[in-house]
């Protein structure tokens, strides 16, 4: 029958056209979306190659402009943008926010790596105390505990100092749980062939443990290391000597109450060069960001 | 739960666990205990006597209109928050979980924000909504909207809700596509040939699979929006105009550190703690019940 024939290509033809659309639909919905995410970037680093005049009128530039090169180096060696702050070079404020998240990113780990190997491969009096007693930190955020926290930073004369910036910082529940969880899961016949072979526990720890922790330890180190560079509340507290300043609270004190006599072509520089390294480490490290990120919370 | 297998050592396990132990009492389990301590004492005006008060820190707080108005503004702003950065996520993981091209460049081109600071992601929007020198606060001010945060506080709270939520919505994205992508296809596929179209598909078998992902990620969102976001507030208001955008944690800097009232502020202090501590028990009770999911 052809009339028969006719319809099922129709048919055919309208649920081509009907995936087509939800195909078209869908593609949209995403590029909608990225581009909301992706318009104040956009605006910054465009902002960040114009002049201070043309962004101070507000006729706000939406293509690139030919001053990048002099805000580059300009924020980089002498800083600046801000009216009322005295200024710091991008170079200093990122060195600083890279060795304070680097600090926080490896020592975390490592103090977490140590305790974790006590608590699951020993067996000694109040183990499970000094388990919960770690565990507890997880609920007394700095936030909670600014001034108190302040005051001991004071006593210990850490105020103003790389160390205090990073120190109370590395004390890690959920780096410990991760690594604790893992560890539980390294088969007993390990441990076993280890003492057979006469291998104490520190050899172990360094020929087993640390080469099976490597992925973790990676997941871990990204997740830590945007932790560590997005720090606020603590270093505005406790930094007061600018040569110490960290490039995110550096970047708000530039702007201040929002001036519109800002030099804002600066303040968007400095902010492409805060955004660059930690976007770029998950981006570069997507794997193991999602693996450290998924199994942190668990 | 533990090993059968161990190692035997006296001395070597407390010395592995100092490190970790010493950061912890010394800036955790003091400046808690002294934070309970301080919110049971009141200073005079000049900081010379210092007397024992028991709860008044505390009766007083509950009676300070600016504290009340802080609790307001904190549930608003981090309800508002969830839900934004919640729905938009939900929508965006439904979307890059279809059988698409380039649904890979999608997923990395919608989770890098997660790595931009709370503070950056409000200097961002700023660049953005800045009455005289941003995109859309020029435009607002060019058809007649008189759009100012540095002066109307329901605009402020809008714009630190938007940068709070713009930031957090990678992170749900991440966990519902992960959650989306673990639903078996045989179980999408029966729904289909019992002929449920896509949207009531999506309603009565793809949520409810995906509750415990919600409500998890719920959890993670108060907490986020709650303590995490001081930066945001910090850099984009200042918890003003007239503290319309002082939440809890902003008023605990602000009465400690610029207003030296250190008894309120501890025991504002001690008032978060708790709150950290409900939060937290729910998760985790939340987490075990996961496991039979």
């Amino acid at each position: 029958m052809p009339t028969a024939t006719i319809d099922v290509e129709a048919l055919a033809a309208a649920s081509r056209r009907r995936k087509a659309r939800e195909r078209f639909l869908t593609h949209l919905a995403l590029i909608l979306g990225i581009a909301v995410f992706a318009l104040p970037i956009w605006i910054t680093i465009v902002g960040s190659t114009h002049d201070t005049d043309t962004i101070g009128r507000g006729d706000v530039p939406l293509l690139p402009g030919t001053e990048a090169i002099h805000n580059y180096t300009t924020a980089w060696f002498q800083g600046g943008g801000g009216r009322n702050t005295f200024a710091v070079p991008a170079s200093t404020m990122l060195w600083n926010s890279l060795v304070m998240a680097i600090l926080i990113a490896v020592g975390k780990i490592a103090i977490s790596l140590l305790s974790a190997f006590a608590v699951v491969f020993f067996s000694f009096p109040l183990r499970m105390v000094f388990f919960w007693m770690i565990f507890i930190t997880l609920m007394l955020p700095v936030e909670v505990r600014i001034i108190p926290t302040f005051q001991v930073m004071t006593d210990l004369g850490l105020i103003d100092t790389m160390t205090g910036l990073t120190l109370p910082l590395i004390a890690s529940a959920t780096a410990t749980l991760l690594f604790r969880q893992f560890f539980l899961t390294i088969p007993d016949e390990y441990v076993e062939a280890a003492k057979v072979d006469g291998a104490g526990p520190l050899r172990f720890f360094k020929d087993v443990v640390l080469p099976l922790s490597t992925t973790n330890i990676a997941a871990l180190f990204v997740i830590l290391f945007i932790y560590g560079w997005n720090q606020y509340l603590w270093p505005l507290l406790m930094v007061s000597n600018r040569d110490l300043e960290t490039v995110i609270v550096g970047l708000t004190k530039m702007i201040g109450i929002g001036d519109t006599q800002n030099e804002w072509n600066l303040i968007m520089t400095t902010a492409v060069f805060a955004l660059l390294p930690p976007v770029a480490v998950v981006v570069l490290m997507q794997r193991w960001f999602i693996k450290g990120l998924t199994e942190t919370e668990k | 739960m533990r090993k059968k297998v161990i190692f035997r050592g006296v001395a070597l396990p407390y010395l592995l666990l100092v490190p970790q132990l010493a950061v912890t009492i010394v800036f955790f389990f003091w400046p808690a205990g002294m934070a309970v301590w301080q919110s049971t004492l009141r200073q005079d005006a000049f900081g010379l006597r210092t007397e024992f008060v028991a709860f008044e820190n505390f009766l007083d707080l509950f009676g300070d209109a600016l504290y009340l108005n802080a609790a307001w503004n904190t549930v608003i702003f981090s309800s508002s928050v969830a839900a934004l950065a919640l729905g938009a996520a939900l929508f965006l993981a439904v979307q890059a979980d279809k059988q698409i091209r380039g649904a890979g460049l999608y997923k990395t081109l919608l989770i890098w924000p997660y790595a931009v600071a709370p503070a950056l992601a409000a200097v961002l929007w700023l660049f953005i909504f800045h009455p005289s020198i941003g995109l859309v606060g020029r435009a607002f001010g060019a058809i007649g909207i008189d759009w100012d945060y540095r002066v109307n506080g329901g605009q402020a709270m809008t714009m630190v809700v938007i940068a709070a939520a713009w930031k957090q919505v990678s992170y749900n994205f991440i966990f519902f596509l992960a959650g989306l992508q673990s639903i078996p296809t045989s179980v999408l596929e029966a729904a289909a040939i019992d002929g449920a179209r896509p949207f009531r598909r999506f309603w009565t078998v793809i949520f409810p699979l995906l509750s415990p992902t919600a409500f998890f990620l719920l959890v993670v969102n108060l907490v986020y929006a709650f303590f995490d976001t001081f930066g945001v507030i910090h850099a984009l208001t200042r918890g003003g105009p007239g503290n319309a955008t002082e939440t809890l944690i902003y008023k605990v800097y602000v009465d400690g550190v610029q207003n030296l009232n250190f008894g309120s502020s501890a025991a504002q202090s001690v008032i978060l703690m708790v709150i950290v501590i409900a939060l937290t028990a729910v998760q985790f009770r939340f987490i075990e019940r996961r496991v039979h999911y």
